[in-house]
């Protein structure tokens, strides 16, 4: 790229960092978060979900870290390094031994099958896109493209995640959705300037808490029903499943 | 402009930081033996001291203090005006009486626990609504006391019917709160100016001062008991204890007139025309429904609860005059107006507490609110029933006494409408006049039927024939309003003057000095139009008093002589064959109440040889419940019902919900041009 070659010898790289490279990167990261949540929505055993929600933990980190590089910004590092060991490894982990110690079915149980399930997505990724950039036109102008374009996919992601939640009927399923619903969360959070680190690691603790309550009331259900199929839950409690 | 804080206004707020205190020695003494006579004497000196501090400050400067409490940027701010301090002064005063009630009174509470904690903080939640001078600091004021007298409504809550009372009154509260709040809201336009400065420098224009007066009369007017949202008075003003009941009856809903004055007069800017109408209107319609139906309680406390909504309906009256007048540029007959409206605000605050406190003695007494369980209580409570006899005359509007003076002066503020130039005005006033004219005649023979049924007559039960006087401070402080009454009615140019500095702020011109008037007679408009001497009155009716009685016993013969009394040619001489409330009432029920309030009678007779008694049952209702709140409860459980099955949904549904509602909210933003 020819951009790359305009740096000059001497100058400290994050001035020289023209703001095109820096939008690209990024564009790059956070497209490819959105992609990944598609990869998600698409398999239907769940090891292969939790590696693609690894994947997606990966990206995020390299994404926070360009972000960290370019707005200057160390305490990012942190936050990057956080992604980077709980959601890539350690979260998945978990939940992989979970799934092996419960027994759990290893395939995914859709309520809609996948084919409109991925067609919802594309319609809210369109949706999240339209809305974010036309709501962020009055605020940040031209000037700020990195942030709009940012958010619009960190928007995507949510959206995405909540749409998993909403079409698995098995828990597992839902806690990665969950878990990549806060990815979404990560992405917005680190694209605006100015987050303050506690902040970044309050979240980072309350998911890591919501996985241990989560994780244990797997275990709870699966004890009293031997399912984690959560509709055994509303038989159970006398609702319309 | 700030204020430099007067002494007044310093006083004022220490007197509401010492009830707060009072409350919490409440609290922790109300099991002891300490506890009644700390806080009752505590808030006894305390509102003393405010209410004479409240009097030396009505003609004194405004005072101005902002705490840094609240709202960060807002703070708590404090003013001490004239109009402030006169509500300041009635709320202290009702709350000295009720003070010293309660030091006899409350002996015979069997859980003080549940009263004495509350009764300082209710007063200490009065005190700081006048004081308000934004509305975070009014609102939260206003909620103070609503939660306040609520708990005190609900501290008897194993008889029945009293939580249901509490619960029928928090909701109106809270209504009532909702309609100030969105006011405020209004009044404080788009710039978030939420003090009362900023409010007056911008008022509203167009339809949002209509919309501010509207939501004044549902806010005030659910606190105040203008119908139809009168329905809670009749319930919790009889529940709460019967000191509590005279606070409620007659000096909370002085604070809701408060508000409402402070919103409509102060806040709203210059009124329209046409603003007179709907307050005239809702005023005479609250005077005659609320003394109708008093006249068919048979609940002591009861009668009065209504009692109290026709006066505040006769106040309304006042204050839409007063607006009318305002609003035509007649600035003479305006101040006429609220004068009468403020004059009678202090008079109903005495003569109501004096009857609660009347109706309580009578309570304590016999046990009992039933009028047709009690009578001939004129042997047996002397004093009582002297008291009762003044505070029934003067709230029965007749002179010498104080509510004769200021319900001439509406009169007397109603006979200046036809110089009004708006013809909506020409016509609804005298209507609204003569609507008043009968709730007057209808309060004389409510209190006629009140009076003679508990105090004269013989005994109709056995505690009431073996009732015994009340102890010494309830005696006290009855007799004690019985003179404010009197006084107040003697007097009447003392307490006018004295209002005008608050007639003078609000409406911009005030009466001409009665103090200069010979002779301590009243003349509200001009000499030769009318005047009115409160002394000559007493003087005269008290002459020719004694006069009758010494030729009666000069003339008359002192034989005694022994004779059966008419028994209506019934030998039998039961005390049941007396009349009774029901009786008493039956002409006026069936002329007036068959079609408002669809009052049947049905008499149910035996057959012959049966010997079943013959039995009369009578049913009314209120047709705010009927035609208003029954069918909104209604709509509410069913809508209630429906949401129901949200209850029961699964998780995964739950999710998809939050999902769907987000999505939506989303499509909003992005089809929003």
């Amino acid at each position: 790229m020819d951009r790359t070659l305009e740096i000059a010898h001497g100058t400290p790289l994050d001035a020289a960092l023209s703001a095109s490279l820096v939008f690209d990167v990024a564009h790059l990261f956070a497209g490819a978060l959105v992609l990944i949540s598609f990869l998600m929505l698409y398999q239907d055993r769940l090891y292969a979900l939790l590696k693609v929600f690894a994947l997606q933990a990966v990206v995020l980190s390299l994404s926070v870290g360009w972000q960290a590089l370019a707005q200057d910004a160390p305490h990012l590092y942190v936050t990057a390094a956080i992604a980077l060991v709980f959601k890539a490894v350690v979260i998945p982990l978990a939940l992989a031994r979970m799934v092996a110690r419960l027994g759990i079915h290893r395939q995914v149980e859709t309520v809609v099958s996948i084919g409109p399930t991925m067609l919802a997505g594309i319609a809210l990724v369109a949706l999240s896109l339209v809305v974010m950039l036309k709501a962020t036109a009055a605020v940040g102008g031209a000037a700020d493209a990195l942030a709009r374009e940012d958010l619009a996919f960190a928007l995507s992601v949510v959206l995405l995640g909540l749409l998993m939640m909403v079409t698995r009927r098995n828990a597992v399923s839902q806690v990665i959705g969950f878990m990549s619903l806060e990815n979404g969360l990560i992405l917005a959070a680190t694209g605006a300037k100015g987050m303050p680190l506690v902040v970044e690691i309050s979240v980072a603790f309350s998911v890591l808490i919501a996985l241990i309550v989560i994780g244990i009331f797997l275990f709870r259900i699966r004890e009293r029903f031997d399912t984690v199929d959560v509709d055994a839950l509303d038989r159970f409690r006398g609702g319309r499943a | 402009m700030t204020l430099a804080p007067t002494f007044q206004l310093l006083v004022a707020l220490a007197a509401v930081a010492a009830l707060l205190l009072l409350a919490l020695a409440g609290a922790a003494l109300a099991r002891g033996p300490y506890g009644r006579p700390v806080v009752y004497g505590g808030a006894l000196v305390v509102t003393l001291l405010a209410a004479v501090s409240a009097l030396t400050a009505i003609p004194a400067p405004t005072g101005g203090l902002v705490l840094p409490l609240g709202i960060p940027w807002i703070g708590a701010n404090l003013r001490l005006d004239a109009l402030s301090a006169v509500f300041l002064f009635v709320v202290n005063l009702g709350g000295a009486a009720a003070s010293l009630y309660g030091l006899g009174y409350g002996r015979h509470d069997h859980a003080p626990e549940r009263v004495l904690p509350f009764f300082p903080a209710f007063l200490a939640g009065m005190s700081l609504v006048p004081l308000a001078a934004d509305a975070y600091t009014f609102l939260l004021a206003w909620e103070f006391m609503s939660l306040a007298s609520w708990a005190l409504v609900v501290s008897h809550d194993k008889e029945a019917g009293n939580v249901q009372a509490g619960l029928v009154y928090i909701l109106m509260a809270s209504f009532g709160t909702l309609a100030l709040m969105l006011a405020f809201g209004l009044l404080a336009g788009g710039g978030g100016g939420f003090t009362f400065e900023a409010m007056r420098a911008a008022p509203p224009t167009g339809w949002a001062g209509a919309v501010v007066l509207a939501l004044a009369m549902l806010g005030a007017g659910s606190k105040a008991g203008l119908v139809p949202l009168h329905v809670w008075l009749p319930l919790a003003h009889p529940a709460a204890p019967s000191h509590v009941s005279a606070l409620m009856s007659g000096v909370m809903t002085k604070v809701a007139v408060y508000g409402f004055i402070r919103i409509v007069f102060d806040l709203a800017g210059p009124p329209d025309w046409w603003w007179g109408i709907p307050v005239i209107v809702a005023g005479a319609i609250a005077g005659v429904v609320g003394v109708l139906q008093a006249l068919l309680q048979s609940d002591t406390k009861r009668v009065l609860a209504f009692s109290t909504i026709e006066n505040i309906g006769l106040i309304f009256v006042g204050l839409g005059l007063a607006l009318a007048f305002k609003a035509s540029g007649f600035g003479g007959a305006a101040a006429l107006a609220f004068t009468a409206a403020l004059f009678h605000v202090f008079n109903h605050a005495a003569m109501k507490s004096l009857l609660f406190f009347g109706a309580g003695a009578v309570l304590t007494a016999t046990g009992s609110r039933v009028m047709d369980r009690l009578g001939g209580l004129i042997h047996r409570m002397p004093v009582t029933s002297v008291a009762m006899l003044i505070g029934a005359a003067a709230i029965s509007a007749l002179p010498p006494l104080n509510g004769f003076a200021s319900e001439w002066l509406v009169f007397q503020a109603i006979l200046l409408s036809p110089e009004l130039p708006a013809w909506g005005l020409k016509l609804s006033v005298p209507a609204a006049g003569a609507l008043l004219a009968l709730a007057a005649a209808l309060a004389a023979a409510c209190f006629v039927r009140l009076y003679g049924i508990v105090f004269l007559g013989r005994a109709r039960s056995e505690q009431a024939a073996n009732a015994h006087e009340v102890d010494v401070f309830s005696r006290a402080a009855m007799l004690a309003l019985a003179g404010i009454c009197v006084a107040a009615g003697l007097f009447p140019g003392l307490v006018i003057d004295a209002l005008q500095p608050a007639v003078t702020a609000l409406v911009g011109v005030r009466m001409p000095a009665q103090s200069e008037v010979a002779w301590l007679s009243i003349v509200p408009v001009a000499e030769s139009r009318s005047s009115y001497n409160g002394l000559l009155v007493f003087l005269f009716i008290a002459s020719s008093a004694l006069l009758t009685a010494f030729i009666i016993h000069r003339l008359a013969t002192g034989a005694v002589r022994r004779a059966p009394p008419w028994d209506c040619g019934f030998p039998n001489a039961d005390p049941v064959t007396q009349y009774s409330a029901g009786s008493f009432a039956q002409p006026i029920r069936r002329v007036f109440a068959r079609t408002l309030f669809a009052a049947r009678e049905r008499v149910e007779m035996p057959p012959p040889g049966s010997l079943a008694p013959a039995r009369i049952e009578i049913t009314a209702r209120d047709p705010a419940w009927a035609f208003l709140f029954l069918p909104l409860a209604g709509l509410v459980e069913r809508i209630a019902t429906r949401a129901n099955r949200l209850q029961y949904l699964t998780i995964r549904q739950y999710l998809a919900l939050v999902f769907g509602a987000l999505v939506l909210l989303l499509l909003v933003l992005a089809l929003w041009t």
